[in-house]
């Protein structure tokens, strides 16, 4: 009878371990909100990567080995993200995605940069694909750190320069989440209006807590009796949805310039008054012509994921680039990759994509896009859908912005 | 003159709603006297049976059902766990309630999932009912004014004018007299924590779609319950009141002030640019009503109406 059991128990034993050899080639950590308000936002960026790793180990793997991608709930808390990032390293983790936040994406700078320091030898990657804080390719650039997503002075340069190009819009309000990202949005904001046209009057600049308010309503209440005629804001997630809501109880129809109007239920909570009301500016729409392969990427991860919409194109373009620098590189090691990725050009869906080598910040077409019912692909389970306006496409090389980084290398 | 009307106006929705959770938790309180640390869980499960059951029938039956089922599982957990607790006296019922609220919040992830649901506002009621000064305004909120004065009418009713309400005052304050005239208290006290958690459920229906139905709801609105309860004095239904009111006009009305500290404060010589100048009225919204909690606990520790110390 104990022998038996033994027996089973080694059996059980060996399988266990052939199981983890097999998988565990190289480890990658996303970490990122899976819970609370912004959930939906993590989410919907997990899933984008869960199946683009997939497409990549089935087509053999990043330069031939097995990619195996976990993801760490850091409850959009920094001090959690640390934790998190504790763990995953412990667990063998090189490479690690994250990007909703920029407060959380500054501790992980930081921490990344001091492990690499006292653990030569084991570095770890942070790809970063959409906290936009402009200081993180600037003045607080890393060697360890790359951007795939356009950085919020690149996005705010878009939207002003679409503003003067309507010439409709005298007075602009500014409303934005209370932390480094929200101010860094309105800073540019002020900045490039002051700039290129002082006819342009900010009627209000506004900061509210992140994630906190429930009713936008008072907000709205006061953007209207400011006489606004458009609304620029770096809103995302639940903050997002719930002030556009706010804004369509109150029946207030101005454009509401964003960063991230695609944040998931905000056009569902807008409905037809989405239509020439909400823009955002990002890098790439469903309803832009594409080749049929990447129709065929947006049907089969709506099939796959149908909460979301295809709405993350940069994670994928950060698992195509990660893999292109890896087999240039001829491995995996994140030191050799980083070191292929500086300079890497490859071709996305949308337009060429450059990681430029000076600061990590990726350079690629921006398009400001606003809802339609005329498009392809509907978003929130809808008709209505992103459709690219008039004069919204911005190639990479209008969309790129001079840098103040003087990058330490190892 | 508009700021004031919509600053009333919005400030008193959310004042009655406020109401609506803490009264039950002030009732809790008065019965037991215990602070109840799961209340505002149950006015987390009020809006998800409410989104559930609305999913399957239609709102009018969530906001009828989803009550009664809140305030069955409340006597429930009255019956079968803190009447045994209560034997260990108040710091187990304490530690009871708080344990309780991790638990229903995980249960809550682990049944409705881990971010917001869509518990939409039903058709019948999502239209405009009347334009003021250029803004529209919902019908709901007026339907949520409605629905939370009708049910502060009728417990003021239940409470001073039956016979019901009678024993109840009575067990709160001498329950052993009451007990030996022949009522049997405990019915009375299970009775009441349900009713305290059904009208946290209601809460839940009305409010969980004007403002966001997600598992992050019970820990955000139990601060500002127990402040409204504190605020308004422990156990003392028309404090509450008071209380509520006054904090959901605050909060409302401060985000529709543009002032900054430099603007008040200019005459000391404080400019905007100066980083406690740059801090406006608008920014310590969030905060004015645990400046008022320690203000109140400082001048008046029994609170505004209350009798006893906290």
């Amino acid at each position: 009878m104990t022998n038996i059991k033994r027996a089973v128990l080694a059996a059980t034993v060996s399988v266990v371990a052939l199981a983890s050899a097999a998988t565990a080639d190289v480890k990658i950590a996303f970490i990122d909100p899976l819970s609370g308000p912004f959930g939906p936002s993590g989410d919907a960026a997990f899933t984008s990567y869960k199946l683009a790793f997939e497409k990549l180990n089935a087509a053999g793997g990043l330069n031939g080995e097995q990619v195996e991608l976990t993801g760490y709930d850091n409850k959009i808390s920094p001090k959690e993200s640390l934790v998190q990032l504790q763990k995953a390293i412990d667990s063998g983790v090189r490479y690690v995605f994250q990007g909703n936040g920029s407060s959380v994406s500054a501790a992980i700078i930081d921490a990344v940069s001091k492990h690499n320091a006292r653990n030569p030898g084991e570095e770890v990657l942070f790809l970063n694909y959409a906290a936009v804080t402009p200081a993180f390719t600037n003045e607080a650039c890393s060697f360890w750190h790359f951007r795939f997503d356009a950085h919020a002075d690149m996005k705010m340069n878009a939207i002003t320069d679409y503003i003067l190009a309507r010439g409709d819009i005298n007075k602009v309000y500014l409303i934005g989440q209370d932390y480094v990202f929200g101010e860094a949005v309105a800073a540019a904001a002020v900045k490039q209006l002051g700039e290129k046209n002082s006819a342009i009057e900010i009627v209000g600049n506004e900061l509210h807590p992140l994630g906190k308010v429930k009713d936008f309503t008072p907000y709205i209440q006061k953007i209207q009796s400011s006489g606004a005629q458009a609304v620029i804001t770096g809103n995302w997630g639940q903050d997002m949805v719930l002030l556009v809501k706010a804004a369509a109880d109150s029946g207030l129809t101005i454009p509401f310039l964003t960063f991230y109007g695609g944040s998931v239920g905000a056009v569902a909570a807008l409905g037809e008054g989405a239509m020439g009301t909400l823009y955002q500016v990002n890098e790439g729409i469903t309803n832009l012509e594409a080749s049929p392969e990447q129709y065929a990427l947006i049907e089969e991860y709506k099939d796959r994921f149908p909460d979301y919409d295809y709405y993350y194109h940069r994670a994928f373009l950060a698992v195509d680039m990660l893999k292109a620098a890896a087999e240039k590189a001829g491995s995996t090691d994140p030191i050799a990759v980083a070191n292929a990725l500086e300079g890497l050009s490859i071709n996305g869906a949308y337009g060429p994509i450059t990681m430029r080598a000076e600061d990590h910040q990726a350079q690629q077409n921006l398009y400001i896009s606003t809802v339609s019912d005329d498009v392809k692909y509907g978003v929130d389970n809808i008709k209505l859908g992103w459709k690219l306006v008039d004069g919204g496409s911005v190639s990479a090389a209008s969309a790129e912005e001079p840098t103040t980084c003087k990058m330490e290398r190892p | 003159m508009e700021t004031i009307v919509f600053s009333l106006l919005n400030g008193t929705i959310y004042g009655l709603l406020l109401f609506m959770l803490s009264s039950g938790l002030t009732l809790i309180f008065s019965m037991m006297g215990v602070l109840n640390f799961a209340h505002a869980s149950f006015y987390m499960l009020g809006a998800y049976c409410a989104y559930t059951i609305m999913g399957v029938t239609n709102f009018w039956l969530a906001l009828l059902l989803a009550p009664i089922l809140v305030g069955a599982v409340g006597m429930g957990v009255e019956r079968w766990g803190l009447r045994k607790v209560h034997a260990n006296g108040h710091v187990a019922e304490l530690l009871f309630t708080f344990g309780l609220a991790y638990l229903i919040d995980e249960v809550v992830k682990i049944i409705w999932g881990r971010t917001s649901v869509n518990y939409k506002v039903p058709e019948s009621l999502d239209f405009t009912l009347f334009t003021l000064y250029g803004s529209n305004y919902p019908a709901y909120r007026i339907f949520i004014l409605f629905v939370s004065i009708f049910m502060l009418v009728s417990l003021w009713y239940l409470l001073k004018k039956t016979r019901v309400g009678l024993i109840i005052q009575a067990a709160l304050t001498h329950p052993h007299m009451v007990g030996h005239l022949g009522h049997n208290v405990p019915l009375v006290f299970m009775g009441v924590f349900g009713a305290g958690c059904a009208l946290a459920g209601l809460a839940g229906v009305i409010g969980g779609n004007y403002f966001i139905t997600d598992p992050a709801m019970a820990v955000q609105m139990g601060p500002i319950v127990f402040v409204v309860v504190v605020v308004g004095g422990l156990g003392s239904l028309e404090g509450a009141f008071v209380a509520a009111m006054l904090i959901g006009i605050l909060q409302t009305s401060a985000v529709s002030i543009n002032a900054s500290f430099a603007d008040i404060f200019g005459f000391l010589g404080m400019t905007a640019t100066s980083e406690v100048g740059g801090i406006t009225i608008a920014s310590l919204a969030p905060m004015l009503p645990f400046l008022m909690l320690v203000l109140i606990l400082i001048v008046k520790p029994t609170g505004l109406m209350g009798d006893r110390e906290v």
